[in-house]
C-alpha cells in the first residue's frame, strides 16, 4: 500500500438502492442463463437439451425485455438517468489511473459520491450498454423469437442469418463486457469492496475530497 | 410497512430476503411450465372420431353369403367378377378409369406417358415392358396376371379370405370331370371353398392392399421402407395409427376412395392438390396428416407449430423406416449373370436376405434406416425410357420436386434406393430388358437378347451396346408413424456436423449453422478480454508488491 492510501479516510455512503441492487443481480442471473442456454442453442454443448434450452432462453429473454422496461421507467422517474450522462471531464484522468496510476498505488482520481456514483468511463460504458448493446440484443432476440410472424409484419426483407449474426455478435460483446466488468469490481480499496456495495448498497469510499465539481451541470 | 420490516432485519437476513426474491422471480417461468402439464384430456374432435369408429357397426346391409349370385358354380375368376357386376353394375367401368387398373399417370404428357404400363423405369425390376412381363402383371388387379386383357379381379382388393383361386379352379376342373366318386367329392369341396371365398367380401384391409404394396419390387420390403408385411398386423410402436393395439386403422381410412379412385400420389401427381383439414372442408380427402391434425397440431404456443410451414409432420414423426423388417438399399444389376459351376446361384447375407443372386445381381439391405430429407411438394419427377440421360451422373429416376421457395413444399423424409442398371451407350437412354419368361434375362442370362426383346415390346430402339449407370429412386416415407415419444428430438436436426438436415442449404438453422468468422472473432474477443484483465491484475499484484518494498 502506498502512503497516500494509508492516509485516506474510509467513509460509508449508501450508493445503490434496493431496487437497483435487485435489478443488477436479476440481470446477472438472467444474462448468465441467457448466455448458457444461448451457447447450448448454438450447439456448443449439451446441458438442458435443445428444446428446454430454447424454451428457457425465450422465457428469460422476454422476461428481461419486460423487466428492462421497468428499469427504464425507474431511471427516468427517479432522475437516475443523470448518472449516465457522459462527460469528458476527468475522463483522461480516469483512463490514466487505470492504465498507469493504479500500478503506482495512486488513489482514484474520482472518488465515488452519492450524486455521482459512476466515474466518467463507467458512465460512458453503462450508457452504451443500456442504450445500444442491450437494446440491440433485445431487439434481435425479439426478432429471432418472432421469426414466424415476419411475413405478417412485413419484415420479409430480413433473413434469419443476419438477425442471428447480430444477436451472436451482441452476445460476444456482452460476455466481453462481463469479463472486464467483473474484473473491475476487484479494483476497489479491497478486492471485494465493490461487490459488497452491490449487495448491501453501502460503498466504502476512501476520501470525500472536492472533485472540482466536474459532474455539475454547466448551465 | 414492508420497508420497515425489511429495515428491521439484520444485514444477514436482508441478504437472504433479497436472495429469495431473486430466486422467486427466476423460478416463475418454471412454475408456469409445470402447470402446463395438466392431465391429458382427449380433444373434442378425437372424442367424436372415437365414438364413430370404436363402435364397430358398419353401414353394411348386405350379407354376401346369402346372395344367390354368389352361390352358383364358379369355374373361373371371370365368372365371379360377372356375379359381382350383376349387382355392382358400374364397378368395372369405375375401376378401369383408375390408376390401379391403367398403371398410367393421366397427368403425364401424352407423348411420354408415365406409369408402369408406360415408359416409366425404376431401379428394381426396371420396367414391365408395357405389361408384357408376366411376372410384373401378377400385381395387376386383372385375373391371373393377365393384365388389362383379363376381367377385373374384385377379390384382390375385397376378398377377405386368403385363397388361391387359380389352384382351386384347377382342382375343381380336374376332379369334377372325373368318374370317381371320391374325386367328385373333392371337386365339390373345392367348389364350396371357392364359393365361400367369393362370398367373403368387404372393404379392403391392410392384407388386401399389402398383397401388392408390401412386396413391390419383387419381394417383402424391397421397395418402400415404410411398407412391408410387418404392416399387416402392426404394433402401435411401428405405426401409431395402424397399430392393432391402438387405433387399428386400415389403409383406406386415410386413402379415402371415391368411385374406386383411391386417394394417393402417383408419379408427378400429388396425393392432394391443396393442404386443408376436414375442419376447413369436411368433404376433402383424408390423405394428408393435416386432414385430421390441422396445420397446428401441437399444443398452443408450442414451437413445433411454428415448424409446420416448412417441415412435414413425417420428418419428425418417422425417425426411421424398416423398423421391423429390412428394406433393400442397393441393387446392382451389373453384377447379375455370374455362374457357379455353370449354374446360377444365390448368396444369403444379413437379415436372412439375399445379397447376391445370378438373376438380379448384388443387393444390400438395411434395418432401422434413417430417412434422407429433401424439399417436397408432393410430386416426384425423373426420366422415362424415352428421355436422354447423362451417364456420367447418377440418374435420379424418381426425385422429389420442390424447393424452399415453393409455398407448398415441406422438408420431407425419403427412403432412397440406389443401384446400377443398364442403359444404351449410344443413345444415352435407359433400357428395359425383359426379365421373366422363357426368353427373359432370368432364364437366358443374355443381356443383349433380353434388352432387344424388352425394348421391342415398348416400341423403343436399342443400339445393341449397353452399359450400366448409377441410379437412385426415392420413396416418400409417410407410413410407420412412430408414437410421439419416439418423434425426433430437436437436436437431431439442430446440431452440427451430424444434423439430419445437413444436406439442405440456403437457410440459417439455429444449432446447425454458424458464421465461422463471427464465432472466431467472438472467441478471440473473449480470450483477449480475459488475457487483458489477467495481465492488468498481474501488473497490480507485482507493482503493489514493489511499492510496499519501496
Amino acid at each position: 500500500m502506498s502512503e497516500n492510501k494509508l492516509e485516506s479516510k474510509i467513509t460509508k455512503i449508501y450508493l445503490f438502492t434496493r431496487y437497483e441492487r435487485f435489478w443488477h443481480w436479476l440481470q446477472v442471473a438472467m444474462i448468465f442463463t441467457l448466455i448458457i442456454t444461448g451457447l447450448e442453442i448454438h450447439d456448443l454443448f449439451g446441458f438442458l437439451g435443445f428444446e428446454k434450452a430454447v424454451a428457457t432462453h425465450n422465457t428469460i429473454g422476454i422476461s428481461w425485455l419486460i423487466a428492462f422496461g421497468i428499469f427504464v421507467f425507474w431511471v427516468f422517474t427517479t432522475g437516475e438517468w443523470r448518472q449516465y450522462i457522459p462527460t469528458e471531464k476527468k475522463m483522461m484522468a480516469v483512463i490514466r489511473y487505470y492504465s498507469y496510476g493504479i500500478f503506482k498505488g495512486e488513489s482514484h482520481p474520482f472518488p465515488t459520491r452519492r450524486e455521482a456514483k459512476h466515474n466518467p468511463v463507467q458512465r460512458l460504458a453503462y450508457l452504451a450498454l443500456a442504450t445500444l448493446l442491450l437494446p440491440l440484443q433485445m431487439l434481435t432476440g425479439f426478432l429471432y423469437w418472432s421469426y414466424n410472424s415476419w411475413e405478417a409484419w412485413g419484415l420479409n426483407f430480413l433473413t434469419l442469418k443476419e438477425v442471428a449474426a447480430v444477436h451472436m455478435a451482441g452476445a460476444f460483446a456482452i460476455a466481453s463486457f462481463i469479463i472486464v466488468h467483473v474484473y473491475m469490481t476487484t479494483t476497489g480499496h479491497t478486492v471485494f469492496a465493490h461487490i459488497k456495495a452491490m449487495i448491501t448498497g453501502w460503498e466504502e469510499v476512501e476520501t470525500e475530497e472536492d472533485v472540482n465539481g466536474w459532474d455539475q451541470r454547466t448551465h | 410497512m414492508l420497508q420497515s420490516i425489511f429495515r428491521g432485519l439484520s444485514g444477514n437476513r436482508r441478504h437472504r430476503v433479497v436472495a429469495c426474491l431473486v430466486a422467486g422471480v427466476l423460478l416463475l417461468p418454471l412454475t408456469a411450465a409445470s402447470s402446463a402439464t395438466v392431465s391429458e384430456k382427449k380433444e373434442p374432435g378425437r372424442q367424436i372420431a372415437d365414438m364413430v369408429t370404436k363402435q364397430r357397426y358398419f353401414w353394411d346391409t348386405v350379407d354376401h353369403s346369402k346372395l344367390k349370385e354368389l352361390q352358383q358354380v364358379f369355374t373361373s375368376g371371370e365368372q365371379i367378377t360377372d356375379a359381382c357386376l350383376s349387382c355392382h353394375t358400374d364397378a368395372d367401368q369405375q375401376l378401369k378409369k383408375t390408376f390401379h387398373w391403367t398403371w398410367t399417370d393421366p397427368n403425364s404428357p401424352e407423348k411420354n406417358r408415365r406409369g408402369k404400363a408406360q415408359y416409366s423405369v425404376n431401379n428394381f425390376c426396371l420396367s414391365t415392358n408395357a405389361m408384357h412381363d408376366h411376372h410384373c402383371s401378377e400385381c395387376h388387379i386383372g385375373w391371373a396376371g393377365k393384365g388389362k386383357a383379363a376381367a377385373i379381379d374384385c377379390l384382390r382388393c375385397h376378398g377377405q379370405k386368403k385363397f388361391n383361386f387359380e389352384e382351386a379352379f384347377e382342382d375343381y376342373e380336374a376332379f369334377s370331370t372325373s368318374g370317381d366318386e371320391d374325386d367328385r367329392e373333392m371337386a365339390n369341396e373345392a367348389q364350396s371353398e371357392i364359393q365361400e371365398a367369393a362370398q367373403a367380401v368387404g372393404r379392403p384391409t391392410r392384407r388386401n392392399c399389402g398383397s401388392c404394396h408390401f412386396s413391390g419390387g419383387g419381394g417383402d420390403g424391397v421397395k418402400h421402407g415404410d411398407l412391408d408385411s410387418s404392416m399387416t398386423t402392426p404394433h402401435k410402436s411401428l405405426d401409431v395409427h395402424m397399430g392393432m393395439d391402438g387405433q387399428n386403422f386400415e389403409c383406406v381410412r386415410c386413402h379415402t376412395t371415391i368411385r374406386h379412385n383411391v386417394a394417393g400420389r402417383f408419379y408427378a401427381t400429388p396425393a392432394a392438390s391443396q393442404r386443408e383439414s376436414l375442419i376447413e372442408n369436411d368433404l376433402s380427402q383424408k390423405i394428408m396428416c393435416e386432414s385430421c391434425h390441422s396445420a397446428q397440431p401441437h399444443k398452443v404456443g408450442s414451437k413445433m407449430n411454428d415448424h409446420t410451414d416448412t417441415v412435414s409432420c413425417q420428418t419428425c414423426h418417422i425417425p426411421s423406416v424398416a423398423r421391423v423388417l429390412p428394406v433393400q438399399m442397393w441393387w446392382d444389376w451389373s453384377k447379375a449373370g455370374k455362374m457357379k459351376d455353370g449354374k446360377p446361384y444365390e448368396v444369403k447375407g444379413p437379415y436372412d436376405r439375399l445379397t447376391y443372386a445370378s438373376t438380379k445381381g448384388d443387393t444390400r439391405w438395411g434395418k432401422n434406416v434413417p430417412p434422407e430429407y429433401y424439399w417436397y411438394s408432393g410430386s416426384l419427377s425423373g426420366p422415362t425410357l424415352k428421355d436422354s440421360i447423362d451417364p456420367t451422373q447418377t440418374i435420379r429416376l424418381a426425385w422429389p420436386v420442390g424447393s424452399r421457395k415453393d409455398k407448398n413444399a415441406r422438408i420431407f423424409p425419403f427412403h432412397v434406393h440406389r443401384g446400377q442398371q443398364p442403359y444404351d451407350i449410344e443413345r444415352n437412354k435407359l433400357l428395359a430388358p425383359l426379365l421373366s419368361g422363357e426368353n427373359g434375362f432370368w432364364t437366358t442370362f443374355d443381356w443383349k437378347d433380353a434388352i432387344s426383346r424388352g425394348q421391342k415390346f415398348l416400341d423403343l430402339p436399342f443400339s445393341g451396346k449397353y452399359g450400366f449407370v448409377r441410379t437412385e429412386y426415392v420413396f416418400p416415407s409417410t407410413h410407420m408413424v412412430a408414437p410421439k415419444d419416439q418423434a425426433l428430438a430437436c437436436a437431431e436436426c439442430h446440431t452440427r456436423p451430424k444434423s439430419r438436415l445437413a444436406n439442405l442449404t440456403g437457410f440459417y438453422m439455429p444449432g446447425r449453422d454458424r458464421i465461422k468468422v463471427l464465432d472466431l472473432a467472438g472467441w478471440v474477443l473473449l480470450f483477449g478480454s480475459l488475457c487483458g484483465v489477467m495481465l492488468h491484475g498481474l501488473g497490480r499484484f507485482i507493482s503493489n508488491g514493489k511499492g510496499r518494498k519501496g
